[in-house]
């Protein structure tokens, strides 16, 4: 890959003071109400944390984060059997970088590494299946977590290794979907007036997948980009939904999200993985929220192919990394925030994730 | 969970971990007043003189990288720790731990390298080891400096800042993670062409060239971690904040880039040809200035200014005019990058 940084465009346009500045006085003017607006992706929560968005909103506009960090919401469960594999001698574990230093009950996968084991961060799922080719006798194992944005990757690497003939080459999926969650958080009563849509979940599954947000529950959805002004444009767009009384789904991030999505990805989901019941920190199991592998593909299925018995997890006491994620709590609410708990040292997952809200709040916000 | 009982890659990031190490560790059963002062050079007195002394280990990897290679580092790293303790680099020792089978080809060219940049760093390499492990039991080769400098008596508080007042200047002598980048561009695992090179170079002669005609009052090279955890250690237990402006702080496009696709905070990206100088408020445009007729100032630029406000922490102004804190780098960003 050769790339070419002359010009950063698409980057420098929306992180223009101006523009940011004026969409911020027109949200001002147009905000009477107090309203709560959550942002649904942990992304989204970086972005406004490292650029100090707050900062530039009226008082009425409270921003809260949602449950989109994928690491965050992954139970200790998938962290210990991922530990338990990764002590196996035949066994690689094949990682994104943000997962190596969630804690699980007892360890974590870089101090099993420390101690070892054969824990390897690949950049993408084909670098894991370069892995399983050049080491034919070992079992490499995967480890899938994310919503509709990384799990079309999974779902193409499970493909391509059942084509290869990569017999050795196992998914651990813990891929879930967003729209259960966000309906959830409604109906347990969290204050929200509005949410700010993932955008890149939404770039594959397209606007239809919130249909019910609106309809249902009366809530609008503004589906954002990840820059200063498209965060800002969205509040903007969110804020006049509700004083207007006129909540709907809308695309801000239309230069990326088109309303029907990507739907080559969506099929190689639909191949790969069903839906079934999963569970969430802070929210517990949900309804058809989880990708389970489909049956066909099971001879790359971590779970099915490599059993192994792990101890029922154990939660950190004090930790309430649950109720951050469900927006009733911000992270500054936590008695472990800061002092017991950091990113160098961290209890719950919140401040492990780069997405995660407890780390955004512990490097910009603190 | 249990605490650790290993060492982690992070243990060596130069960010919160290393410090908890060396706290707990190293200062714990090595303690002493100077040792205490956690600068990056240790000030002593022999005889009637005042001498700074530092030391250095590189195991950089790959360790040929754009701009430079593992030698470059080991000359620029040590004489910089030197030069920003406010003293005069003057001898260096450098000891190598070689993997057998490496090819003594390329030995020669760090070697020379580190030659070269000694010459003009107007230092002398005046004693050293050399030790081969078995294949496998070290990778290629690590090297080990370090080295003395004299130093004058008005210029021992500059590795500490005591001498920082409110108003003075933030400066820093050019783009920020250069090096960082370019090493990571150079991995093979990444196979990004991204044309970065790295900044590696000594920067005691234009220290020297500034320090000549103005007081400085804080000096720190930005090395792992980046300015991002110099700006932050700055602060820590001051009785004035740090605070800098994202739109100041000058970084190339290439860099910029990478760290978006990355998802790397270029503040805490690592340069091995940066230094970050408090002036005072008076003397900020006379130093820039100075720096920008040197090699490696030409893009010098005045970053911030220290206020009276936000006490004990740095502040980073971004570019759309929000505001965030800037904390010390939490486990690593990058390992084995110098």
């Amino acid at each position: 890959m050769v790339l070419n940084f002359k010009a950063m465009k698409y980057i420098d346009e929306y992180r223009n003071k101006d523009i940011v500045v004026g969409i911020a006085e027109e949200i001002k003017k147009n905000s009477t109400k107090k309203v709560k607006i959550m942002e649904v992706c942990g992304g989204h929560t970086m972005s406004i944390q490292k650029f100090g968005i707050p900062y530039l909103l009226p008082d009425t506009v409270e921003l809260i984060s949602g449950p989109g960090c994928p690491v965050c919401v992954t139970s200790r469960g998938f962290i210990d059997k991922a530990i338990a594999y990764a002590r196996m001698d035949d066994v690689i574990i094949t990682t994104y970088g943000d997962l190596i230093r969630v804690p699980g009950s007892h360890s974590t996968l870089d101090k099993e590494k420390a101690k070892g084991a054969d824990v390897r961060i690949v950049y993408s799922i084909l670098d894991a299946l370069m892995v399983a080719k050049k080491n034919r006798r070992k079992k490499v194992v995967f480890l899938g977590i994310g919503f509709e944005t990384t799990a079309p990757a999974s779902a193409a690497g499970i493909i391509k290794a059942q084509m290869a003939g990569l017999r050795n080459f196992f998914l651990f999926s813990a891929h879930k979907v967003m729209p259960p969650a966000m309906e959830t958080l409604i109906d347990e009563g969290v204050e929200i007036d509005g949410y700010i849509g993932p955008g890149h979940v939404s770039t594959i599954t397209g606007e239809g997948i919130y249909a019910d947000i609106p309809k249902i529950f009366g809530l609008g959805v503004v589906i954002s980009g990840f820059e200063p002004v498209d965060l800002m444009q969205s509040v903007l767009m969110l804020v006049k939904q509700i004083e207007n009384n006129d909540p709907k789904v809308e695309i801000q991030y239309k230069r990326v999200v088109k309303p029907e999505g990507n739907i080559k990805a969506q099929q190689m989901l639909d191949e790969v993985f069903e839906p079934g019941d999963d569970w969430w920190r802070g929210l517990g199991v949900l309804k058809d929220s989880g990708l389970k592998i489909r049956e066909k593909y099971s001879m790359h299925n971590a779970e099915v192919q490599i059993p192994v018995e792990v101890a029922p997890p154990i939660e950190p006491k004090g930790c309430i990394c649950g109720e951050i994620l469900k927006g009733l709590k911000k992270p500054k609410d936590c008695k472990l925030f800061a002092k017991v708990c950091t990113p160098s040292d961290p209890v719950g997952a919140c401040m492990v994730s780069s997405e995660g809200s407890c780390a955004a709040y512990y490097l910009y916000n603190r | 969970m249990k605490k650790n009982d290993t060492i982690l890659l992070g243990h060596g990031s130069g960010g919160k971990l290393s410090h908890d190490l060396i706290e707990s560790i190293f200062v714990k059963y090595f303690d002493n007043d100077f040792l205490r002062q956690q600068t990056d050079s240790a000030i002593l007195n022999l005889g009637n003189k005042k001498i700074a002394y530092t030391t250095d280990s590189y195991v950089v990897d790959p360790i040929f990288f754009p701009g430079g290679n593992i030698g470059n580092l080991a000359i620029a790293g040590t004489v910089n720790d030197l030069a920003v303790s406010g003293a005069i680099p003057k001898y260096l020792s450098c000891g190598f731990i070689i993997e057998e089978g490496f090819p003594i080809g390329d030995l020669e060219k760090i070697v020379k390298t580190m030659a070269i940049d000694a010459k003009e760093a107007g230092v002398v390499i005046v004693t050293g080891d050399t030790k081969v492990v078995d294949r496998g039991k070290c990778d290629k080769i690590f090297i080990n400096t370090s080295g003395v400098g004299l130093i004058e008596e008005e210029n021992v508080n500059i590795g500490s800042g005591t001498e920082i007042e409110i108003g003075d200047k933030i400066i820093i002598n050019g783009s920020i993670g250069d090096h960082g980048m370019a090493v990571m561009a150079a991995r093979n695992d990444l196979k990004i062409n991204a044309e970065i090179i790295s900044d590696c170079a000594c920067l005691n002669n234009m220290i020297n060239e500034v320090s000549k005609k103005i007081k400085v009052k804080f000096m720190r090279d930005a090395t792992r971690g980046g300015i991002g955890t110099v700006l932050s250690e700055l602060s820590k237990n001051r009785k004035f904040g740090v605070h800098v402006q994202e739109d100041k702080i000058p970084i190339q496009e290439g860099v910029r880039g990478m760290c978006e696709l990355l998802g790397f905070d270029p503040l805490y990206v690592a340069n091995e040809g940066k230094v970050v100088m408090v002036v005072g408020k008076n003397d900020a445009n006379e130093v820039v200035k100075i720096l920008k007729k040197n090699t490696f100032g030409k893009n010098a630029s005045i970053i911030g200014d220290i206020k009276d406000e936000h006490l004990g922490t740095a502040w980073l102004e971004t570019v759309i005019g929000g505001k965030r804190i800037i904390d010390m780098l939490s486990g690593q960003q990058l390992p084995r990058i110098c």
